[in-house]
């Protein structure tokens, strides 16, 4: 093909206000747009209590994955349960954050042990935890269980130790504690809501 | 996701009008109560856990203000304010973030073809691949919402949650506000609900609470029920009666036109031109060629 130079620049010229007009707006384009995808459409929904304070909101937990064998389940998105008759869908700046609260580094995620005179913790078994748990409550309640008091009336006290129960827990988890904690003669319970 | 055409209002630096067939769509609200918000800061949390957004942590600047300030990673945050009204020490409590304005002053100052689209439910949101991080829009908020990304020069603000709306659901601050400071619904209902509260106030000693939908800028889809309707100010400078920059609007509204007709009349000329009189010859005097 034969271009001369006044002809090369005369297409150049062209091609180069055609574009501008395209670039200025002249272009008529659809007018789509799109909103970021929905994240939960089909993500397990786990319900679950809030494991902050003694309010124990209801929380949705959304993990990865349908629950199929292959898939591994992670939590990336909570909030609060609208079916709750505690918080209705509400929840407070602790529990809005609770995604990175299950993630966080500082997790303490199995029994860990000081012995004394140790500095250092030290990673036990759940076995071992539990196991050592009861030698001590067996030994101190052993020691140190009042059957009567000064004037001679059955009592079954025993003072020693305490018990300090979690929050994230439903009525009947809460009457069971009692049941327990009250059967051993243990008066000291409290609830980690209250610390 | 896509969306039907039809569902969109406005778009950004666009001349073809978008389809309005879907004009039955229900208008949407967000309505803050301030003086029932106890300023926990769950509003701000929830959104940056729903839009997965980390800001820096930043460091205590003698206030409760943390963010001090919105940015690209903070699309709402938490302003308070001390200040004496009737002789009483009130401590005023203001959710800031994009007001999702009827008229938006953002997308009127947008040049980016589609970069800001006002949905038919009234939502203003920004489509990230088409903004170009002019900041136009920054100029062009009447409140000062926008905040440019350091990390990729777009820009970003609240989309009131467009993903949770658009399946039915209510966005995130809304939901988890534990005082029910919050709420969401149709505009109408929400300006009724709204209604009642001011009246309740007016019997607690505050005669000039009111709601705050600013008309000049055709309304806003997010409003406020304020103890001081009439003093806005004294919420960390909201604006009394905000419009869009005189500037913005000289320069998008009569400006536009008037450069577009400037633009054809000289391509028009230069057409006559070249027709009429001809392209310009060589002076044969010139002798350059026989050289």
């Amino acid at each position: 093909m034969q271009v001369t130079r006044r002809q090369f620049f005369k297409l150049s010229a062209g091609g180069l206000a055609t574009s501008t007009l395209a670039m200025l707006g002249m272009l008529p384009q659809n007018a789509l747009a799109d909103v970021r995808s929905y994240k939960l459409l089909r993500a397990t929904e786990t319900r679950n209590t809030c494991p902050y304070c003694s309010v124990g909101c209801g929380i949705l937990m959304y993990s990865l994955g349908d629950g199929a064998k292959n898939a591994k389940s992670t939590i990336f998105h909570i909030e609060g349960d609208p079916d709750h008759p505690v918080n209705r869908g509400a929840l407070c700046p602790k529990g809005a954050g609770l995604v990175d609260f299950v993630h966080s580094e500082n997790r303490l995620k199995h029994p860990e042990v000081r012995e004394p005179g140790a500095k250092e913790w030290k990673r036990i078994s759940w076995e071992e935890a539990f196991e050592r748990i009861a030698r001590h409550m067996k030994q101190d309640r052993d020691a140190h269980f009042v059957e009567k008091n000064a004037d001679g009336v059955t009592v079954n006290r025993w003072l020693t130790t305490g018990m300090l129960c979690a929050s994230a827990s439903s009525n009947e988890t809460g009457w069971l504690s009692q049941k327990f904690v009250r059967s051993l003669g243990m008066l000291a319970v409290d609830n980690q809501a209250r610390v | 996701m896509a969306l039907q055409s039809q569902d969109i209002l406005r778009r950004s630096a666009s001349p073809t009008q978008p389809p309005v067939a879907r004009e039955h769509k229900i208008e949407v609200a967000k309505l803050i109560d301030v003086t029932t918000c106890i300023g926990c800061k769950a509003c701000q949390v929830a959104c940056a856990e729903w839009n997965d957004l980390r800001d820096e942590i930043g460091s205590n600047v003698g206030v409760y203000d943390n963010p001090a300030d919105l940015s690209a990673q903070t699309w709402t945050v938490m302003r308070y304010n001390e200040v004496e009204e009737n002789g009483k020490l009130e401590w005023l409590i203001r959710k800031d973030g994009c007001m999702h304005c009827a008229d938006p002053g953002c997308l009127k100052a947008c040049p980016s073809p589609g970069a800001i689209i006002q949905y038919a439910n009234g939502i203003v949101d920004f489509q990230s691949e088409h903004c170009i991080g002019c900041g136009y829009c920054i100029s062009g908020c009447p409140f000062d919402v926008p905040r440019l990304s350091q990390k990729d020069n777009k820009v970003y603000k609240c989309t009131l949650c467009s993903d949770r709306v658009m399946v039915g659901q209510e966005p995130a601050c809304v939901k988890t506000c534990p005082t029910g400071a919050i709420r969401f619904g149709s505009k109408e209902d929400m300006t009724a609900f709204a209604g009642e509260r001011v009246e309740d106030l007016k019997t607690r000693g505050f005669p000039n609470a009111g709601l705050y939908d600013p008309a000049g800028v055709g309304g806003t889809h997010v409003m406020y029920v304020l103890h001081h309707a009439d003093k806005p100010g004294l919420y960390s400078g909201l604006r009394k009666n905000p419009t869009i920059s005189p500037v913005v609007k000289l320069w998008k509204g009569l400006l536009k036109p008037l450069a577009t007709i400037g633009f054809a009349a000289a391509g028009l000329f230069g057409f006559l031109h070249y027709i009429g009189v001809g392209p310009n010859r060589p002076d044969d005097d010139d002798g350059e060629d026989q050289a």
